[in-house]
């Protein structure tokens, strides 16, 4: 978030700057952990389908990403449960 | 006693290996260091031109491990400091005429009679590279604020994070222009450096003087070459103060910054 100071400067956080750290921070990613976007999603595919089996989850908020801390990989994902009252418990095989 | 060899290295050419390795070089001479730099660019030698000793070269890196001279025969002594010696590429043959063990053998040659011996390493991630990290101590990684140079730094990083040895590695970060950074218009310091997570030894801005000593064959010219002078200050050991590339700040920009903007 820019600050008052920024705007005044004429500092501006929509600047290319900004774009090329997000852009690198992206594909930086896929560099280092040799997983491209298209393996990620298939994976994540893979993996909602497999806990869907077992659990009710709200298949909507899932997000799985990979995150740096230093220069380490992690695979975090965020798969929130649905409890029994909301939805009755499926097979998780008919929608997999 | 016994040097410390530090290699020059980047992934990505043209952003500032041989300029820094140059200028390190006679930095760390001019502190009074005992300094010989070997160029690992073989078949694209430069760093005798960079450093002006190109009229004085009689044999290369290639004539010593191949046995044609002696390891003293191939050092060209710089005219300016008498402690500083460069070992150059050859220039007729490629990266394969030399192996990481033949380098290695050439550095442990030298560590005794120096107190640095910095390899200038060629761009890319293949045999140049490997013969120039082979004997390293340290590594320096040299880059600029630009998407392609910071992602080929980081391809190296990985690479020596994932050799055999764990070869200790700090970030050069070349042609800073700080009113662009200002103006939100380039990475800046902190950007490259929390994209790479490598510690920085230096901060170099982009400045003219630096082709004009270049031209000339010269070493630490203008403010980039103050920028050296600290890095080699710090590679001695000295905290330095990063050099404040905010030269025309006002007075309202450094308010801005003590309250936490993020000033170039």
């Amino acid at each position: 978030m820019s600050s008052l100071f920024d705007r005044l400067l004429g500092r501006r956080n929509n600047g290319s700057g900004t774009a090329a750290k997000q852009r690198l921070q992206l594909v930086l990613v896929t560099d280092r952990s040799d997983l491209s976007p298209e393996k990620l999603q298939a994976m994540k595919d893979e993996i909602v389908a497999v806990i869907s089996k077992y659990v009710n989850i709200a298949r909507d908020k899932v997000e799985i990403n990979v995150e740096q801390r230093q220069r380490d990989n992690w695979l975090v994902a965020d798969i929130p449960l649905i409890k029994d009252k909301d939805r009755p418990l499926s097979t998780g095989l008919e929608d997999a | 006693m016994t040097a410390r060899v530090i290699t020059i290295t980047s992934g990505k050419g043209g952003v500032g290996k041989t300029t820094t390795t140059a200028n390190l070089s006679a930095a760390l001479a001019s502190l009074n260091k005992r300094v010989v730099t070997i160029d690992a660019d073989i078949g694209l030698r430069n760093l005798d031109l960079v450093m002006g000793v190109e009229n004085r070269i009689v044999y290369d890196l290639v004539d010593v491990v191949e046995k044609r001279c002696k390891l003293r025969q191939a050092m060209i002594k710089h005219k300016r400091y008498p402690e500083l010696y460069l070992i150059p590429a050859a220039q007729t043959r490629d990266k394969t005429a030399v192996s990481p063990a033949q380098m290695i053998e050439v550095i442990n040659e030298l560590r005794p009679d120096f107190d640095f011996v910095l390899v200038d390493s060629p761009a890319g991630i293949e045999r140049g590279f490997r013969n120039a990290v082979a004997g390293a101590d340290e590594v320096l990684i040299v880059t600029n604020p630009e998407v392609s140079a910071v992602r080929d730094a980081d391809r190296i990083v990985g690479l020596i994070e994932a050799g055999e040895r764990k070869i200790p590695m700090r970030l050069i970060i070349n042609r800073v222009k700080p009113d662009m950074v200002r103006k939100g218009e380039m990475l800046s310091i902190d950007d490259v450096v929390d994209i790479l997570s490598i510690k920085p030894i230096g901060v170099v801005p982009d400045d003219e003087g630096i082709l004009i000593g270049s031209n000339r064959g010269e070493l630490l010219n203008g403010r980039a070459g103050e920028a050296f002078r600290n890095i080699a200050r710090r590679l001695n050991g000295e905290e330095v103060p990063f050099l404040n590339l905010d030269g025309n700040s006002n007075l309202l920009q450094r308010i801005a910054r003590l309250f936490g903007g993020s000033g170039g």
